[in-house]
């Protein structure tokens, strides 16, 4: 069975690294601030302590007042996995950086977010719809769509 | 290699996007309304002597007992057609055990399956590339009526919306004994068909032109 880290214990270690990263942080998942994305999830992946090698997964929740993604890590290495997740608050406008330099499994994963939830993703090498077709109205996972 | 070259010559990916965007758009606009199913003839008046009838009757019995099937299977019902392909239903007592991969050699068309809008002009090609004669069997509540999903922003609410639709069996999914009872009523409807050969009313061909008017 694969071991789910403690998001509290995993929190400790990365806060001797970056400052300010860690949002919020619980048994079950550590939130990251959305500009320190990127070289959080680097350590995650290339730390060999760490090693998450797999993305398993990308979601996304619409919380009204924020939308937040979610990671699902897991070392096939280590046999461990963890919950990684990172807020957005602008409704508008709402941009996070993609991690497909990471992870190549990022890619169909961040363009169905962009499709039915409207997030773009900073830095993605093809960011278009993925689902629904070009000039469709609107993005139908969000909360206030119809 | 070279005709991805040229077409990446013309068009990027974004464009292409566009363009298939465009044509469901389009799509979805001319099919707001069902097609009507192509049943009209089945209360004509039958304007043929015994020997077409016979005729009639030999071409529809070829094509009754020899339909094979074309590749549309979109979603979950593709698994109770399986299931009534193989062996323990066996289509192949029905003459079509030949599933073909070309719609050019298929004249029936089972669709197994929700239909969304972003799959519908294949469809609907598929379904133009067949030759004539063709038929199609909407196999599911979502084939028949978009089922659960008719109220969706991405599904067709109904095949009928796309293709003229001859049989419509119900079920989520039907069982592959509805599936068949779908597959005899085509037969029996095909049975009632007739071909367009149709006797020329000699007395009138035998008139001069001017005649016809005056009389």
């Amino acid at each position: 069975m694969t071991v789910a880290l403690s998001g509290i214990e995993v929190a400790r270690k990365l806060a001797e690294h970056f400052t300010g990263a860690i949002v919020e942080s619980s048994e079950k998942a550590i939130v990251i601030s959305a500009e320190q994305l990127l070289p959080v999830m680097d350590y995650l992946k290339n730390n060999p302590e760490m090693a998450f090698s797999f993305l398993s997964d990308i979601t996304s929740t619409d919380y009204f007042d924020y939308f937040e993604i979610t990671y699902q890590l897991t070392s096939l290495e280590h046999n461990h996995k963890l919950t990684v997740k990172t807020r957005c608050y602008d409704r508008h406008k709402p941009v996070v950086p993609s991690v497909t330099g990471l992870w190549q499994g990022a890619n169909f994963m961040e363009r169905e977010i962009f499709d039915l939830m409207g997030i773009a993703f900073s830095g993605h090498p093809t960011l278009k719809r993925i689902f629904l077709w070009e000039g469709f109205e609107g993005h139908p996972l969000r909360k206030d769509y119809l | 290699m070279e005709i991805e070259k040229s077409l990446s010559a013309t068009y990027d990916s974004k464009s292409i996007d566009i363009l298939e965007g465009a044509e469901i758009e389009a799509l979805k606009a001319s099919s707001a309304g069902v097609i009507p199913d192509p049943d009209e003839w089945l209360n004509e008046e039958i304007k043929r002597n015994i020997f077409l009838t016979t005729l009639d009757w030999a071409i529809n019995w070829a094509r009754r007992s020899s339909l094979w099937p074309a590749v549309s299977f979109p979603a979950c019902c593709a698994m109770e057609f399986m299931s009534a392909f193989v062996a323990r239903f066996d289509l192949a007592r029905f003459g079509m055990e030949n599933m073909r991969s070309s719609p050019r050699q298929a004249d029936l068309m089972i669709t197994a399956g929700t239909l969304t809008w972003k799959m519908a002009p294949q469809i609907k090609r598929v379904y133009e590339q067949m030759a004539e004669p063709k038929w199609v069997i909407a196999m599911g509540a979502c084939a028949c009526s978009g089922g659960i999903f008719a109220n969706s922003y991405a599904v067709v609410p109904g095949y009928n919306h796309i293709i003229p639709v001859d049989v419509y069996v119900p079920g989520c999914p039907p069982r592959p004994e509805a599936l068949l009872y779908g597959i005899q009523t085509l037969q029996k409807k095909i049975a009632r068909m007739h071909n367009t050969i149709t006797v020329p009313d000699l007395k009138k061909a035998l008139e001069p032109e001017g005649v016809q008017g005056s009389a």
